[in-house]
């Protein structure tokens, strides 16, 4: 929700065109949303458990919404698309451009991703933090700078997710509530621990949505993402892509 | 004498990892029989396997004569089996007193009772008395977490026996403890098997202690038995050393 | 020290007592409400602390089971069942669900258990929504009527008020009786090291499976309460919004403490009202404050309070 909100108070407060003002909106995305978040919230209090940072972030959710509400205001405000919205036929259907260019970005996204975390060092350096701090650093891995740079990763992430999702749901503070719900539910469907996984899942959940509002019920829509959640987590909770992670006596 | 414990054939693999590989022993009553072996032999892998913390990929075993292969460790506690772990574990955020009560409570009446009938019921004296026997009267109000290393060891022994079991499997009890009460917490644990006829199975590091403890001793090598037999035996069986120093 | 402390938990005990007794006198019906809504919310409070703060196990659907309660007791009254049979049907209802609700949680742990509980709780709702025929959907159950005791009409709002308390001083003493008993040092255990109490005897499993049915139960004669209160039941009060405040007044009053959830429903009903005169700043403001507190002492307010007047040496809970 809030990289958006940052583009239009570029473009508005700041008089910059569109393109610069994603630029900034990106920039501030990945200070704000990484850096910050990370040294004012998380290192805090990360060593008291994951149950009271969890609060926290329900707090700080609550604060960012008011806030855009209180000081920006609480309408829907038309976001520019990316591309021009128009559709295109192929294979006998129609399809909006817009549409191919999300999948085409996001599976662009997933495979820098997943060359970055497996090709590069830095990369490999971060799933050895992920998957044993203490003898990463006995390695001589900068296990903060890691953990600080998959922050920044992701405020780059949902800097590019708000860009390709807002033109489609205008910005409004209440934005991102179900579709974070919606990003938990495929993340952890898909494999927590595989980068392929988000992409699985989040494929396979779109389409189910999508089939359940047309074949089941439109009330009901919800309800199955969740039981395949509620399945997933009972009887495969490494998720369909994910792997078993010893868990230490 | 009766067999208490009898373990046959037992293997247990992580994957490709063999931890224990074939093992067969029996236990007779008021026996104090001791596990010794290098590091990563499988000792406490072994103990999972008995006492239902894991499920063995093969082999039995029995209590008295009937299969509890894989019950559940707490239906294996009411069958008067206990035990302690390699890794302290006590409850540090309650008294010493509590985390006696607790140890023995589970063994008085069923769930329902224990909530609408008569409370206690002589946990509170029982812990005393554990208390008393341990030497650690001094402290019964403190929280557990405040006490030295050695003597949450002794708690951590005493839990084992707050509910009077037949069987007790001991993991590493000496772990940590002090020279001084070494030689005490021996005597003690000589005493209950004097007493009360229990029978003792004892993982153990310290060669002094353990010889000095046990009637027998089984040595544990790459998850297979490499030698039984009274502790002067074994301690002169060449495999023996070679297992602990290494062979060329 | 051990006796000036109980001294000052006395006295505010007691203060908080004669205030609780005497504030319907000196406040308008509003606010009353309000004290009644704190009172209702405490109770359900309650419930996921003997889940979350004494067993352990992090639960996400309490919400869903306040809005069981309240919807089989709204569309009982309304049909004319009395009072006391909506409890039965209610309480056991919600007693029994979170039985089952318990299961997942023998399979799983923490953040994967949150996520089912997050799940049924959206899916209760989902049904809330859906069937009308039921529940009325969106357009809820209305004119719940207050109950009335041995012949006394409970409709004021003083009266259903003292109504409210008294349930709450019942929940409140038969929760510290069961703390108090085995079954309380065994959640104990189950919380602190559920390895070593499965060795000591403690059947984990059926243990579990109480917090969930127990915490459960408490948040159905929430919801039972909670209907004739409102007067009118609509599915959004009982949406996973519900369920996170409730998780936040449990942890942010002190999870695992007695008068945790106390505190907690104080900051979470009675905080938002108090500070309605700022407008829009109040949520940020209360964001703010849960944000710090869970900065600077995260077993919440009683957390805090333990730490600053622990006793320097010996003195076990």
């Amino acid at each position: 929700m809030l990289p958006a909100f940052f583009v239009l108070i570029g473009m508005g407060s700041f008089g910059l065109a569109f393109w610069p003002a994603v630029a900034l909106g990106g920039v501030v995305s990945v200070v704000v949303l990484g850096v910050a978040f990370k040294k004012l919230m998380v290192d805090p209090m990360i060593r008291h458990g994951v149950l009271p940072l969890v609060i926290a972030s329900i707090g700080l959710a609550i604060l960012m919404k008011e806030m855009v509400r209180e000081f920006y205001g609480a309408d829907a405000w038309p976001f520019p698309a990316l591309w021009a919205t128009t559709d295109v036929s192929m294979f006998g259907a129609v399809f909006a451009v817009q549409s191919l260019l999300i999948l085409a970005i996001c599976i662009a996204v997933v495979v820098a991703l997943q060359l970055f975390l497996g090709g590069t060092r830095t990369g490999r350096c971060m799933q050895a933090t992920a998957q044993n701090p203490t003898l990463a650093r006995l390695l001589g891995i900068r296990v903060e700078r890691m953990i600080l740079y998959t922050f920044l990763i992701n405020g780059a992430l949902v800097w590019i997710a708000s860009l390709l999702i807002t033109p489609i749901y205008l910005a409004k503070f209440t934005n991102g509530e179900w579709l974070g719900l919606y990003a938990f539910i495929a993340a952890i469907i898909g494999g927590f621990n595989q980068v392929r996984g988000a992409i699985v899942g989040g494929l396979l959940l779109g389409v189910v949505d999508n089939f359940a509002a047309v074949y089941i019920s439109s009330q009901y829509r919800m309800a199955v993402p969740l039981l395949i959640l509620i399945v997933v987590i009972l009887f495969r909770p490494q998720g369909l892509l994910g792997r078993i992670e010893e868990r230490t006596v | 004498m009766s067999t208490v414990l009898e373990v046959r054939d037992l293997r247990k693999s992580f994957g490709g990892i063999v931890a224990v590989d074939g093992v067969s022993f029996g236990v007779e009553e008021g026996e104090i029989l001791g596990i010794i072996g290098p590091n990563g032999s499988g000792k406490s892998t072994l103990f999972n396997c008995i006492l239902g913390q894991l499920r063995p990929t093969a082999g039995d075993v029995h209590l008295d004569g009937r299969p509890v292969t894989g019950m559940r460790p707490c239906d294996l506690n009411r069958l008067g089996v206990s035990r302690t772990f390699q890794l302290l574990q006590i409850f540090p955020q309650l008294s010493v007193r509590r985390n006696l009560v607790l140890a023995g409570q589970e063994h008085q009446g069923t769930m329902l009772s224990r909530l609408v009938g008569r409370r206690d019921a002589g946990l509170s004296a029982a812990a005393d008395r554990m208390l008393g026997f341990f030497r650690l009267g001094q402290v019964a109000d403190e929280y557990a977490g405040d006490l030295s290393y050695g003597q949450q060891k002794l708690l951590d022994t005493a839990m084992a026996f707050m509910a009077g079991p037949r069987l007790a499997l001991l993991d590493e009890p000496a772990g940590g403890v002090n020279l001084t009460m070494l030689a005490s917490l021996r005597e003690r644990l000589q005493a209950i098997n004097a007493e009360q006829g229990s029978t003792f199975v004892v993982i153990e590091h310290n060669m002094e202690f353990v010889m000095a403890l046990c009637n027998r001793i089984l040595v544990l090598a790459e998850g297979r038995v490499i030698a039984q037999g009274d502790p002067a035996e074994v301690r002169r069986n060449p495999k023996v050393i070679e297992a602990y120093l290494g062979g060329s | 020290m051990r006796r000036s402390r109980r001294v000052l938990a006395g006295s505010v005990l007691a203060l908080a007592a004669v205030f609780l007794v005497v504030a319907p006198f000196g406040l308008k019906p509003y606010g009353i409400f309000i004290l009644s809504m704190w009172a209702v919310m405490t109770i359900a409070a309650i419930g996921l602390n003997l889940t979350l703060g004494y067993a352990g196990q992090i639960s996400l659907a309490q919400a869903a089971f306040v809005g069981i309660g309240a919807y089989i007791t709204a569309y009982l009254t309304t049909k004319g069942w009395p009072f006391w049979s909506t409890y039965l049907f209610g309480g056991v209802s919600c007693f029994a669900t979170g039985w089952l609700l318990g299961y997942p949680a023998l399979r799983v742990q923490h953040h994967y258990l949150a996520f089912v509980t997050l799940a049924f709780n959206t899916l209760v709702y989902l049904i809330f929504r859906n069937e009308e025929w039921l529940t009325g959907g969106i357009y809820g159950i209305s004119n719940v009527p207050r109950p009335s005791v041995l012949g006394w009409s409970m409709n004021g709002a003083r009266e259903f008020y003292y109504f409210c308390l008294a349930h709450l001083v019942l929940v409140s003493t038969a929760t510290w009786w069961l703390i108090r008993s085995p079954w309380g040092l065994a959640f104990v255990a189950l919380r602190e090291n559920p390895i070593r109490a499965l060795s000591l005897g403690v059947d984990t499993r059926r243990y579990t499976l109480m917090a969930f049915a127990l915490g459960a139960g408490l948040g159905g004669i929430s919801g039972a309460l909670y209907a004739p209160l409102v007067q009118f039941i609509d599915p959004t009060p009982f949406a996973l919004g519900l369920s996170l405040n409730l998780l936040l007044m449990v942890v942010l009053g002190g999870s695992g403490y007695f008068f945790g959830p106390f505190l907690g429903a104080i900051v979470a009903v009675l905080l938002p009202e108090w500070l309605r005169f700022t407008q829009g700043f109040y949520l940020m403001g209360y964001a703010v404050l849960v944000m710090i507190m869970m900065a600077f002492s995260p077993s919440g307010l009683l957390g805090l309070a333990d730490r600053l007047t622990r006793p320097r040496s010996g003195g076990a809970r």
